[in-house]
């Protein structure tokens, strides 16, 4: 039998003990032995020439490496506010109960390991769960007793309902990138045409811009990095953001399953322009399960010589090939340059800006990161041409964009509508009749209320990544925007002070206020320190965690009010019944065992020497 | 990218001051050479920057920025000594001293500590924040050097040093968020196990009291400690809330 040390040196030697994939060697690792012990870190410290530190200080960064060991089952519910709202904590307490399962583990045997993770995104078919790294859509109370059955009884996942597992797309309107059917290598051979220069100025005049959020202009970022210089040795990357963690947001795991082939033209069109020789799909490890479906894309690419060294080099030069790695739980790695951290086996914390990926990016060569929706977008333009591209969108947001619509409607899924399509119609077009409040482009986005449900999507007004999540009467902004504060606190990657400390502060203000401990300063402070994390953070994480609760303290103002209890300081305990296990203890319920709430009032007292 | 002529001479403004400036030169290297004073912790000229403790965030343009990582530029017009600056480098220190467990009286790093300096030459009068009393542990398994996790600020300045200077790789980050701690190289994870010499650069490079020497506590009284002697006075401090 194979020792794990063989077994360690024989996954070393499939990644080429290349330092650069360490994610990819700890993945297959833990596949094999579900965690990674700290013998196993060691291990792969001295099969890729690296100090223990840097691989347990990586294996420790990414939510999904397991550094202790799990069930056989290992359970994470998605923890989206969507899921909540759909009952997900009623589920995941349930499932415990069902398995007597505490603390997260089973208390009897390796069986069962129950915990949470950020949004999945599988927000239009929640509540939701992933099972050894597999998505289960749809959860209730009777699917729960069932998967609890078929655990108890150690059923492989195999030999469970196999529709469980399935992943709807709930397509609900599409547009010209849903319903283009090119054929594969149209947009190749007409940039060939072209040359590069031309498709890059066609690509400007479509006036393409990321998909991702920032709106970056595409044929500015292709071009620079075509122009950048190249050292000995170096050539250009392509790397596509499949890291879509924004929670909320689930377009792009349509688009991977159903416009895979676009995406590999979109990212080979770009290395055509660009002169690259190679490109990455970095994929977020919940959609790990799409790995296959991709991957046999490729294969087909390849086999259509679109793709790979046999392509013919008329369209794809260099023998441009793309490679799949995935990610390991960590929303930071959405921001371009941790993702290249990333990418280069490294703890995912974002990069001192300049320079930019452009011409330092991978493994410091000029590299261009585009959303997969971008991708699949610098297709339509160059096969369809830019006045065709620009007949849907505003003079400054052209194009369409596809809009993940999740929360309190009648039908969330994906709709694609033209930029410039106010709120107010899509909340019609998926039925959406009691929206109070609609949250755009995630946590990171913008909050609505009702008045502005006519302001419109687009990089002039309401700049998103695609998240659409609406909330009805019945919930609570404050609650919302409480989440959001935890999603932020738990995924800050910890390099900076303001975003480290910061958004623990945050998260202990806002429960403060839930409790009921909440005063005016309280909101005062956190709104000033809100505003301090804004402006000094490192990345745009640190810089987001201010924006739903000043968007929610402004445009909801009444599910603050009544948690601002009182005028002056309150501490975020109550004295008094923090003694009444004492007094209990004690049997004492006389007037001298018990304490006044501290205030302003009895601090002065306090401090002028009299006794309470 | 910058021109291929790195001796060619800028002038970039700190408050109101000009400043001349190399190519290739921060607003922090441009500042220090000049003599002029930004509050910075994680900083250290041996080192590429890193700007992780954002103390030496400035207005650049009118835009927020940290000095350490901001490129010079010419004519730029930076505002670092403000109220306002002050102000919110102040609450970052405050967020440091939460953080962890810094107890000044008892450290013996006081007076020669970075942190305790910048947040006296900012005003600080108190933590403000609810503090978070983390348990850490303290790792006294080296004959000669001591590790007070409770202290650290996690500056990477060990980090760095222990790679690029001593290259011996002793000290790594790990975990995320609020977790995030300093690891040791060793199959125990002691500093002990390790090759660490109180000679290293790392072991005489903390800014605070977290990587300290053995036997040799409190060898200066105070009052004559570094910074006891040389504290940098920032001129615009509003009186901080009690």
């Amino acid at each position: 039998m194979k020792t794990t040390k063989d077994k360690v040196k024989e996954v070393a030697h499939h990644h080429k003990h290349k330092p650069e994939r360490l994610l990819e060697i700890l993945h297959d690792l833990q596949d094999k032995y579900l965690w990674l012990s700290r013998e196993i870190l060691a291990q792969v410290g001295e099969e890729l020439g690296l100090p223990y530190t840097k691989v347990y200080g990586v294996a420790s960064f990414y939510s999904f490496f397991n550094l202790k060991p799990v069930g056989q089952f290992n359970i994470l519910f998605s923890d989206n506010i969507t899921d909540r709202h759909q009952g997900s904590i009623h589920y995941a307490t349930q499932l415990k109960k069902e398995l007597w399962v505490e603390e997260g583990h089973s208390p009897f045997d390796d069986l069962v390991s129950i915990g949470t993770t950020s949004c999945t995104g599988m927000c239009d078919q929640g509540p939701a769960l992933l099972v050894n790294q597999i998505p289960i859509t749809h959860l209730d109370s009777d699917r729960i007793k069932e998967i609890a059955r078929l655990i108890l009884a150690k059923k492989p996942l195999h030999e469970w309902p196999q529709d469980w597992f399935k992943v709807e797309n709930n397509i609900y309107r599409k547009g010209p990138l849903l319903n283009c059917e090119l054929e594969p290598g149209s947009s190749l051979r007409i940039a060939k045409n072209l040359g590069a220069t031309k498709a890059l100025e066609h690509l400007s005049q479509s006036q393409l811009r990321g998909r991702g959020g920032a709106g970056f202009p595409t044929a500015t970022k292709w071009e620079s990095c075509r122009n950048a210089p190249l050292l000995k040795g170096q050539g250009r990357v392509i790397v596509c953001n499949a890291d879509e963690g924004e929670p909320g947001t689930f377009k792009d795991r349509v688009l991977l399953d159903h416009k895979a082939d676009l995406l590999i033209e979109g990212m080979t069109l770009a290395a055509q322009i660009v002169g690259a020789k190679y490109g990455f799909i970095y994929l977020r490890n919940e959609y790990k399960y799409l790995k296959p479906k991709l991957e046999s894309a490729l294969v087909q690419r390849r086999s259509a010589g679109l793709l790979g060294h046999k392509a013919n080099p008329e369209l794809v030069p260099d023998g441009f090939d793309i490679e799949i790695r995935l990610g390991a739980g960590a929303y930071v790695c959405g921001e371009e340059t941790a993702l290249i951290e990333s990418l280069e086996g490294k703890r995912g914390t974002p990069r001192i800006r300049p320079p930019f990926p452009v011409t330092f990016g991978y493994l410091g060569q000029p590299t261009v990161v585009n959303n997969v929706e971008t991708f699949c977008c610098s297709v339509l333009a160059i096969a369809n041409g830019a006045d065709s591209f620009k007949s849907f969108g505003t003079q400054t947001s052209s194009g369409t964009k596809l809009i993940s619509v999740s929360g309190d409607c009648t039908r969330p899924g994906i709709y694609e509508f033209g930029f410039g399509t106010a709120v107010s119609e899509i909340l019609t077009a998926c039925g959406a009749q009691h929206a109070n409040c609609v949250q755009i482009g995630g946590p990171c986005g913008i909050t609505l209320n009702p008045e502005e449900f006519n302001r419109r999507i687009g990089f002039e007004d309401l700049p998103t990544a695609g998240s659409f999540m609406v909330f009805d009467k019945t919930r609570n902004v404050f609650e919302i925007a409480r989440q959001f504060t935890h999603f932020f606190a738990h995924e800050s990657c910890g390099f900076c002070t303001p975003c480290r400390v910061g958004s623990h502060i945050l998260s202990d203000s806002m429960n403060k206020l839930a409790r009921g401990f909440g005063s005016k300063i309280d909101l005062k402070e956190i709104q000033e320190l809100s505003h301090l994390l804004q402006k000094s953070s490192h990345c745009g994480l640190g810089q987001a965690i201010c924006k739903p609760i000043l968007d929610t303290i402004n445009k909801f103002p009444q599910d603050y009010q009544p948690l601002i209890k009182h005028d002056e300081f309150n501490p975020a305990f109550d004295l008094d019944s923090s003694l009444s296990q004492a007094r209990q203890l004690t049997h004492r319920q006389d007037e001298n065992a018990h304490l006044e709430q501290l205030n302003s009032f009895s601090v002065s007292r306090i401090k002028s020497g009299e006794s309470i | 990218m910058s021109s291929n002529n790195s001796n060619e001479s800028s002038t970039l403004f700190i408050d109101g001051k000009s400043v001349p400036f190399t190519n290739g030169q921060t607003i922090l290297d441009a500042a220090l050479a000049s003599d002029l004073y930004i509050p910075h912790l994680c900083f250290n000229p041996k080192f590429k920057p890193h700007g992780s403790c954002r103390v030496c965030l400035v207005n650049v343009n009118g835009h927020s920025s940290c000095a350490c990582t901001t490129p010079a530029s010419p004519n730029a017009v930076v505002e670092s000594d403000t109220t306002e600056l002050n102000h919110d480098r102040r609450v970052l220190v405050q967020m440091l001293f939460t953080e962890g467990n810094h107890f000044c009286p008892s450290c013996e790093k006081s007076g020669d500590c970075s942190l305790q300096t910048t947040a006296y030459e900012l005003g600080m009068v108190s933590p403000h924040f609810s503090p978070n009393f983390p348990i850490r542990e303290v790792d006294a398994s080296h004959p000669e050097m001591l590790i007070d996790h409770n202290r650290c600020i996690f500056c990477s300045l060990c980090v760095r040093a222990s790679r690029e200077i001593d290259c011996k790789n002793i000290f790594g980050l790990s975990e995320r968020g609020a977790k995030t701690k300093l690891t040791v190289n060793s199959p125990t994870g002691r500093l002990g196990d390790t090759d660490f010499s109180s000679n290293d650069f790392a072991a005489n490079i903390c800014p605070v009291g977290a990587i300290i020497h053995k036997g040799v506590g409190f060898t200066n009284p105070i009052g004559q400690r570094t910074h006891d002697l040389s504290i940098h006075h920032t001129q615009s401090l509003d009186a901080e809330d009690a």
